[in-house]
């Protein structure tokens, strides 16, 4: 795979892989700001590396890695105001960092102690964990119908990978969301592999030339660069409050980790291929700009450090604390007023009655 | 003053009354807009509320009833129609895997006030794949509530409580009743979802049923009335929540039971329903529940359709045998 300007598709990039800007670095954002997208770039990896340890320890059931995608989840979310709605997929623990949900919740999930939306998702802006592959994108679509019925300003954002693409779920998607022209913004993490398919077998043409058929701007976006990330996202929210509708945003980058720790990558791709990756790290790549362009120093980038340390700490310490779900929980939610021969269930399977 | 009304000016009704009486209540669906849908059921709706309360929507049901979680997630309460019964399966995926579930997995915060409208069964002389029986697929996904209506005034009813309700609803609408009359005035008033209804009264057997096959066991109880056979006729209404307790009450006064439904027989309602039986009335049991149903074959042509479904002649031999047990 390839995310060079050679291939079929322009790629929208700021940054090259060592931090040397090839086009114009200001994307809007004071030096506070792009601190912080390296702050949070550096926390998200930093949990993410704790998930990996606490699974392999048996505290997590099954955690699905993002390293490597930090730039792809932080760059978007950060684009994004207090009131849009994100619905994401399994991955974007990063985007959760960003939009501060609680992380201790989310984490239930992966823990198996409840299913997709342990935190609260209207509180949090941050729709449910979500498997079934491109399911949310068309609840990101209603969401964004409902936004602009109420006309509101808000804009839906919905993640999913270069496998969800070829889900009717996406096409249905994508074309409800042009044909009513909602605030909307498909965001697709194209992370080179589908588990152990690669992009070569999932389709034959760039994800983001796709959108030209649906009637919506389509733009590729080098996913390892954050403030690439940042511009083309914040281009797309403007469009949304605008009333001009949905974008279809491309972001290639790389799954440096496994599909989830039940996945061995090295039965289908190569050292070489991972190591190349490595090369184009995206906390590196902004690092390297700050610290050229003298908006941060080592002393910033240890600060982060330590500050995701002990934040990575309190995580783990809330998290390794919690216990099952109460029994009865099984049937406290199935029904805002569960009928009686649920209940009777209940009696049943609880009191022995 | 009463009046005289069809099912489909009855469900017509009933979406014009939601919507005047909620603003967050949305109507769409394929050809729902200037055509009123491909049943009528919408007719008029656009006009009266404007197409940002009553839209069609593109060819897509996954999309459909995708948009339904995210319009509810908003605040809205949409009620999405399927064209058919038939066409509605590429909805299946966002009605199992969200729909249904949502609400348990949010921990109780994100409700599903959703009702999902499906033209459904057969009878009338349709093309394949308009004729089809989907009850058992929605009632067996915990997370649902899964009513029929059998007459315009209670689909008035039904459908009115539906869209207050808290929790997605599946609504089957019986297309051979669309157009055959009743008179009163509609109302919401009357048994809930989750209560069954007493159609006919008899001592010797009950009709369990629901939809359509509702009039056809009220015409064989009309027959066997006539041989001094008297048949209880209960219209079920409400899929889920099942009213077990009116089922039981009706075996405990009968003593014989026989289940009728348009679906195949194998895992049936008929299944359902006759174990509820048995759990229920069990010592009341004076022969074995039988079931009248369509055979396990997929919906037949139209020239055939009237020996799958089960006629009136079967449900009367159905009784005469189970009293003759």
């Amino acid at each position: 795979m390839s995310i060079d300007d050679s291939a079929d598709h322009p790629t929208f990039r700021i940054l090259a892989p060592d931090g040397t800007p090839t086009g114009d670095p200001d994307v809007g954002l004071d030096d506070e700001a792009l601190r912080d997208l390296l702050r949070l770039m550096i926390r998200a990896r930093r949990l993410d590396r704790e998930c990996m340890a606490l699974q392999r320890q048996g505290e997590l059931t099954v955690y699905p890695p993002f390293e490597g995608q930090e730039a792809a989840q932080v760059g978007s979310a950060y684009a994004l105001g207090p009131d849009d709605f994100v619905f994401p997929s399994f991955r974007e623990l990063a985007a959760a960092v960003v939009r501060d949900v609680d992380v201790i919740e989310y984490l239930r999930y992966h823990r198996g102690t409840w299913h997709g939306g342990p935190y609260d998702p209207l509180a949090a802006r941050f729709a449910p964990i979500c498997v079934p592959v491109a399911t949310q994108i068309v609840h990101a679509v209603g969401w964004a119908l409902g936004a602009k019925l109420d006309g509101r300003r808000d804009c839906a954002l919905a993640y999913f990978g270069d496998g969800s693409a070829s889900e009717g779920d996406f096409h249905e998607a994508a074309n409800l969301a042009a044909v009513f022209g909602v605030p909307a913004i498909l965001f697709c993490q194209n992370n080179g592999w589908a588990i152990s398919v690669p992009l070569a077998e999932q389709t034959a043409a760039p994800i983001a030339s796709r959108a030209a058929g649906y009637g919506m701007p389509g733009v590729r976006v080098d996913g390892n660069d954050v403030l690439a990330v940042y511009a083309v996202t914040k281009a797309a929210v403007e469009r949304a409050r605008a009333g001009d509708g949905p974008t279809l945003i491309e972001a290639m980058t790389y799954r440096i980790g496994p599909h989830s720790t039940a996945d061995d990558a090295s039965r289908y791709r190569s050292e070489e291929e991972v190591a190349a990756w490595r090369e184009r790290d995206p906390i590196d790549r902004l690092r390297g700009y700050l610290l050229a362009a003298g908006v941060a120093d080592e002393g910033f980038v240890e600060s982060c450090r330590a500050e995701a340390e002990s934040w990575v700490a309190e995580v783990r310490a809330g998290l390794t604390s919690l216990g099952p779900p109460p029994d009865a929980e099984l049937f406290d939610f199935a029904f805002a007023e569960p009928p009686e021969t649920l209940l009777r269930q209940r009696r049943e399977l609880l009191d022995g009655a | 003053m009463a009046r005289e009304l069809t099912m489909v000016a009855a469900l017509n009704a009933a979406l014009r009354d939601a919507l005047s009486g909620d603003p967050r209540t949305l109507v769409f669906g394929e050809d729902v807009g200037e055509l009123g849908g491909v049943f009528r059921v919408t007719d008029g709706l656009q006009a009266e509320f404007g197409r940002d309360r009553v839209f069609n929507t593109p060819i897509a049901e996954a999309g459909i009833a995708g948009m339904c979680v995210g319009l509810a997630m908003a605040g809205w309460r949409p009620v999405a129609e399927m064209q058919f019964d038939g066409f509605s399966y590429p909805a299946l995926d966002q009605v199992i895997g969200h729909v249904a579930k949502y609400r348990q997995r949010t921990r109780g915060r994100v409700g599903m006030p959703i009702v999902i409208r499906i033209p459904s069964f057969g009878g009338i002389k349709g093309k394949e794949h308009h004729g089809e029986s989907p009850e058992t697929y929605y009632v067996h996904t915990a997370g649902l509530k899964v009513v029929v209506p059998s007459t315009p005034l209670d689909a008035y009813a039904l459908l009115r409580g539906a869209i207050d309700d808290p929790d997605p609803v599946i609504f089957l609408e019986p297309k051979s009743r669309y157009w055959v009359k009743e008179v009163g005035e509609p109302s919401t008033e009357g048994p809930g979802i989750g209560r069954a209804r007493t159609l006919r009264d008899g001592d010797a057997c009950v009709l369990v049923s629901y939809g359509a096959m509702v009039h056809r066991c009220l015409e064989a109880a009309e027959t066997l009335a006539g041989e001094g056979v008297g048949c209880r006729v209960l219209d079920l209404r409400s899929l889920v929540p099942l009213d077990v307790e009116a089922i039981a009450e009706a075996v405990r006064a009968t003593g014989r039971a026989v289940v009728v439904h348009e679906a195949p027989l194998t895992l049936g309602m008929g299944a359902e329903i006759s174990a509820r039986i048995v759990e229920g009335a069990f010592d009341h049991l004076e022969a074995p529940v039988v079931r009248v149903t369509a055979p396990d074959v997929p919906y037949p042509p139209a020239s055939l359709e009237q020996r799958y479904l089960p006629s009136v002649e079967r449900i009367v031999e159905a009784v005469r045998r189970t009293v003759g047990y």
